[in-house]
């Protein structure tokens, strides 16, 4: 599903943020991306969702090639791929049903789709009852969850998330985390980035660890060495 | 349209092509984008009210000038007797040979109209207008001459063709002398014809400053909402997407302002209106300032929203490019 072949990303100025990765993530596999700060998971987020273009190497997801997508095609491509914030990145001008609902304005989803749709997505996340607030009149877990519920809401085949528990406690990340092995077992591919050793720890999942921009631990590669 | 996908959400691409097939749905969610943006102006009342006000006020200036040189090509067409022609008869003719000599120009092709006055009309008319009645009794005869004014057909008033006309008149027997008084005339041709060049320039400039007002101000929106913009281009948002709601601003702001700068016309000339007739009045005639007509103020608003989607559209080509969502 998510395929990365020989990939360095250098950014202007000389940062070599990834070196030579490989790895392959299969349709339907949740998986963990470690690593220090500046490890290079952002860098490597990004190159999934085409906010950076590699320097060397291949990103293919679903045995397309992001090299050959041409700038104006970009958008249709994020329309496949849910991306979760750190920061949440919700929008303090509209409601919470409005922020869900974006994904599938942009799509030109019929408005009754759209009502339907995101009161599922929020039901998902419990927070139905929340749907005419504010972002800002909700708790840091509250907003990360309408932001979860705004990645999931047009149903994508794969899920980003970075550092989607940073600012959580250990019980609510807890909880964010059970919302993504949900999404998991029907069927959605889910690539979390996070510095949360012991987090991972408690669960049986694939882990990634970069170090200064190398994969240096892949299980799934060790396996089959 | 899934790129990555192809079986993924066949649903909503049927819908999404329904929608696009439908003029009645494009139009419909045109006019959903309108009204929404029209609201978003609302969300900032007095900053949509003080750039309209901008831009009604750069609007009325033109405007004003257009109806300036409107009114005095008005004026200037009643001065349209000027290319007349005055031919003076001869003292020695009978009162007979210039009956039949007004007759014989009355069948003249290039002559619209004919008009006798002879020398006692002149005296008497003289004698009312120059206040120099008394003295004029003293006279023994009538000092003036018979006059016939001619007034050429449209098309022999320039002043060519008025001049080769006189020639002509004055080879008549019973003519003393013609007089054609153009040159004030062309004067007045080439003092509205200057006055024409630099309204327009004026306009140009004025109308160029709008766009550029506009562009600006859809520059700022922009900047402001540029997180906004961020995120709409992560979950997929299309340029165009992301375009329609600056591009609606910017008409709006040209629909806006160009209905606030009819009504600064329509307030300037019902001001001016009664001092104008007061100084008609002290001339003695009756003059009426003309307004902007229903098509001419349809053209105003037009152009206002030409213009605000241009200034708009600059703008947003330029500036929504270089939001990119890097910073995560």
């Amino acid at each position: 599903m998510i395929n990365f072949q020989q990939v360095s990303k250098t950014y202007p100025g000389g940062h070599r943020a990834l070196e030579k990765v490989s790895f392959h993530i299969k349709p339907g596999e949740l998986a963990f991306l470690t690593g220090h700060s500046g490890a290079g998971k952002s860098t490597l987020l990004k190159l999934i969702s085409l906010m950076e273009r590699p320097s060397a190497g291949q990103v293919l997801i679903n045995g397309v090639d992001l090299n050959a997508v041409k700038s104006r095609q970009v958008p249709y491509i994020r329309r496949d791929i849910g991306i979760i914030f750190q920061n949440h990145r919700l929008l303090e001008r509209y409601s919470v049903f409005d922020n869900v609902a974006l994904p599938l304005v942009i799509e030109g989803t019929h408005h009754k789709q759209i009502a339907k749709r995101v009161h599922g997505a929020l039901d998902k996340v419990g927070l139905l009852d929340k749907a005419k607030c504010s972002p800002a009149t909700l708790s840091g877990g509250e907003q990360q969850r309408v932001g979860i519920a705004r990645a999931i809401v047009n149903s994508p085949p794969i899920l980003l998330a970075d550092e989607p528990t940073g600012n959580l406690d250990p019980e609510l990340s807890m909880d964010i985390l059970r919302l993504f092995e949900d999404f998991n077992h029907h069927g959605t591919t889910v690539l979390i980035a996070t510095h949360d050793i012991g987090l991972i720890a408690r669960m049986r999942y694939r882990s990634l660890t970069l170090k200064d921009g190398r994969m240096i631990q892949d299980p799934l590669a060790e396996e089959t060495l | 349209m899934s790129l990555l996908f192809k079986s993924r959400s066949s649903q909503t691409e049927g819908q999404q092509k329904s929608l696009f097939a439908s003029p009645y749905f494009f139009i419909m969610n045109l006019i959903r984008q309108g009204v929404h943006s029209l609201g978003e102006m609302w969300r900032t009342p007095l900053a949509s009210l003080m750039t309209i006000a901008v831009l009604g006020l750069s609007l009325t200036l033109p405007a004003t000038l257009y109806l300036v040189v409107k009114n005095v090509s008005q004026v200037s067409s009643g001065f349209e007797d000027a290319a007349e022609i005055s031919l003076f008869v001869k003292e020695s003719m009978t009162q007979q040979q210039t009956q039949t000599l007004v007759k014989r120009l009355a069948l003249y092709p290039e002559i619209d109209k004919v008009e006798f006055i002879s020398k006692g009309d002149a005296l008497t008319e003289f004698k009312q207008v120059s206040g120099f009645g008394q003295a004029l009794e003293y006279l023994d005869a009538n000092p003036l001459p018979d006059v016939v004014i001619v007034t050429p057909t449209i098309r022999h008033r320039q002043p060519n063709a008025a001049e080769q006309l006189l020639k002509k008149l004055e080879a008549e027997r019973e003519v003393d002398f013609g007089k054609l008084d153009i040159a004030w005339l062309e004067r007045l041709n080439a003092l509205l014809s200057l006055l024409k060049e630099s309204v327009i320039t004026i306009a140009l400039l004025l109308l160029t400053s709008v766009t550029l007002i506009i562009g600006n101000t859809i520059r700022l929106s922009i900047m402001d909402k540029k997180e906004e913009i961020q995120v709409m281009k992560l979950v997929g948002a299309t340029n165009t997407f992301i375009h329609a709601p600056f591009l609606w601003t910017g008409v709006w702001y040209g629909i806006i302002g160009g209905l606030f700068s009819f009504i600064c016309v329509a307030l300037m000339m019902w001001w001016l209106g009664s001092a104008v007739s007061e100084v008609a009045g002290v001339y003695e005639t009756s003059f009426d300032l003309i307004g902007l007509t229903m098509s001419e103020f349809g053209v105003l608003v037009a152009l206002a929203t030409a213009l605000g989607f241009v200034g708009s559209y600059l703008s947003v080509s330029r500036y929504i490019k270089e939001i990119e969502p890097d910073k995560v």
